[in-house]
């Protein structure tokens, strides 16, 4: 049976009734994955959001499958993290064929002790409904309004008016600041009048996602020149439910209604799966893609999110998971400047750090783009030279590039970071999401990113007592109007006055953390300042940096 | 690492005779290919960027005006 889709009930809001337009601080335009994570982030931090979607539904379709592991960590802060894990299918494996032949084999994570693994695939229906579920929770701060579109933009220095279409007509709206989160063909991008700079891709692909039993482990399958059908390429994801997501590259110059007869889908799913496959099909549908984005995410008081914002090519699964991302950056930066504990100059950093990541999202789904569809004899040839090579030879296989999986971005450039005036090993740096590791308390083991809760933290690394002008700044750190939360870690099991170690020594490892190790981190869980030794003038000056005060 | 451009091939004729002949039989497609193979075995073997850009700069001169 295919999914079926819940209806929302449009619901009267008092907001239509009034003489003038209410004011709001912030109006989200569009429930999306996006605009969801933004609602639930901000409602946590007890900032009240208007949500605005024009449909009654969620996502039709599965459309964004993968999740990274990143993604993963937000929702878990956001209270989802359990339930995609739970229902979404994980896997860290990929295959890549050539013609017939498989060329090798990759593994995503080879690492123990996070959390949460590399990719969970989860239909984008299921991770929207669930994140409505978790905004019907904080109902208190989410006004989420179905059958709402919006209609009419005006902005000014101060404040936004907005139009909205219901099924009782029009009413009018007013918001402190605007969040753009409505999707590729984003009327507000529209309405403001904002080109989108890239590429555009010829290639077209057919999208299939079909419901059968089919025995096979939960590793992605990419064949460059596939035997088994007249494609380019072919993808091969599982979901739950029984359900696979098929993806061919049929060209340039295929006729996207005869593709989607069923006749000629049932011939390149049982080229793919078997003859005997009698699937169900849930969802079919022909795409061209794009990579490209606008020049700025923020004019003034409207800000894009997503792909209102940006779009990249499939490949890599960059879209929704880079779309959460800009949320989570965005959430904490607009709390503090509606509390006035920053100005809005922070938000201009929302821009610079996800206009940076943008770049590098369309970088790499470029790069994958013209590595999957070459353009030209000679790139083919290269292409193929590099998987003719690859099975027997390893030195190639690195420079197959059938997509480059989702990563956080690191900004590494970002005017909120504070360099590093000592030397480190290990992965992290200033700009770099905080690493996940297992800790152990009293009452057994958690993780140490569940402990970072939407706060600055700062994360300090102790073998002994913790000294006691440090047990002094934590506190009043912790009362500081810019609330930043302490987070102190025992190294081993003498550490005093600590409730969480580090026994498995993990978090030391990744942190490169000794005695007096000290990090100041977002509350994005992005690593903003770091020291060998606690200074606690350091600390002030790199939180005063981190909101730009 | 430099690129080296003093001469360094042993026996330049056999060398060159060799490469053409690496050729026979093959369509224009599949010699492309070849080319590839071999650009790419010779890169991984040299490593060095500074070294493949020196290499794709001089290679592209007479096209740039």
């Amino acid at each position: 049976m295919p999914y079926e889709y819940p209806k929302f009930e449009y619901r009267r809001s008092p907001d239509q009734d009034t003489v003038d337009p209410v004011r709001h601080p912030v109006v989200i335009i569009g429930a999306g994955p996006v605009g969801l994570a933004l609602a639930i982030d901000l409602a946590l931090k007890q900032v009240p959001v208007v949500l605005l979607e024009a449909l009654d539904t969620i996502s039709v379709g599965s459309r964004a499958i993968c999740f990274a592991k990143r993604t993963l960590e937000v929702c878990e802060r956001l209270g989802l993290g359990g339930r995609l894990l739970e229902k979404g299918v994980t896997w860290k494996k990929g295959k890549v064929f050539f013609g017939e032949d498989e060329v090798y084999e990759f593994d995503l994570l080879p690492e123990d002790g996070h959390q949460f693994p590399a990719f969970i695939n989860l239909q984008q229906y299921y991770i929207e409904l669930y994140a409505i579920e978790r905004a019907q929770e904080l109902k208190e701060f989410i006004d989420l309004r179905w059958c709402s579109e919006l209609q009419g933009i005006n902005y000014g220095e101060n404040g936004v008016h907005l139009t909205v279409g219901t099924p009782d007509g029009t009413y009018q709206l007013d918001c402190d600041w605007l969040i753009a989160a409505d999707g590729a063909r984003s009327f507000c991008r529209k309405t403001l009048g904002l080109e989108f700079e890239g590429r555009t891709f010829d290639d077209q692909f057919l999208i299939a996602d079909i419901k059968t039993k089919v025995e096979m482990p939960p590793v992605r399958h990419f064949w460059f020149a596939p035997t088994f059908t007249d494609a380019d390429s072919a993808l091969l994801h599982m979901q739950p439910d029984d359900v696979w997501r098929l993806d061919f590259q049929i060209g340039p110059k295929a006729d996207a209604v005869k593709e989607m007869q069923i006749e000629k889908v049932m011939s390149r799913v049982r080229g793919m799966l078997g003859d005997e496959i009698e699937p169900d099909l849930e969802w079919i549908s022909v795409y061209r893609f794009q990579s490209r984005c606008i020049r700025n995410f923020r004019h003034g008081r409207v800000i894009f999110s997503g792909d209102a914002a940006h779009q990249v090519s499939p490949f890599g699964a960059r879209g929704a998971n880079s779309g959460i991302q800009d949320a989570e950056n965005l959430a904490w930066k607009l709390q503090l400047v509606l509390k006035e504990l920053a100005p809005e100059s922070l938000l201009d950093s929302y821009n610079s750090e996800r206009i940076y990541a943008a770049e590098e999202n369309i970088r790499h789904s470029t790069q994958s783009t013209d590595f999957i569809a070459p353009k030209g004899a000679v790139s083919l040839a290269y292409r193929n030279a590099v998987l003719s090579l690859a099975k027997q030879y390893k030195f190639a296989r690195p420079l197959i590039n059938s997509g480059r999986l989702s990563t956080p971005t690191v900004h590494l450039e970002s005017t909120l970071n504070t360099a590093d005036i000592d030397s480190w090993l290990g992965q992290l740096s200033p700009g770099a999401p905080a690493a996940d590791a297992p800790l152990q308390t009293p009452k057994g083991e958690c993780w140490l990113l569940s402990q970072l809760k939407g706060d600055f933290t700062l994360l300090y690394f102790t073998d002994g007592a913790v000294p006691e002008d440090v047990e002094a700044e934590l506190r009043r750190l912790s009362e500081n109007a810019v609330l930043v939360k302490p987070l102190v870690i025992g190294l081993n099991s003498e550490s005093q006055g600590v409730s969480l170690f580090d026994l498995l020594g993990l978090a030391a490892l990744r942190y490169d953390a000794r005695n007096g190790t000290t990090y100041l981190l977002r509350p994005d869980q992005h690593i903003s300042a770091r020291w060998k030794r606690f200074a606690k003038d350091a600390v002030r000056k790199a939180l005063k940096r981190a909101t730009c005060n | 690492m430099q690129l080296n451009l003093e001469p360094k091939i042993e026996d330049p004729d056999g060398f060159y005779n060799q490469l053409i002949c690496l050729h026979d039989g093959l369509s224009e497609e599949e010699s492309l290919e070849l080319q590839s193979r071999m650009i790419l075995l010779l890169t991984n073997h040299i490593g060095d960027s500074e070294v493949l850009s020196e290499v794709m700069r001089i290679a592209r001169e007479p096209f740039e005006k």
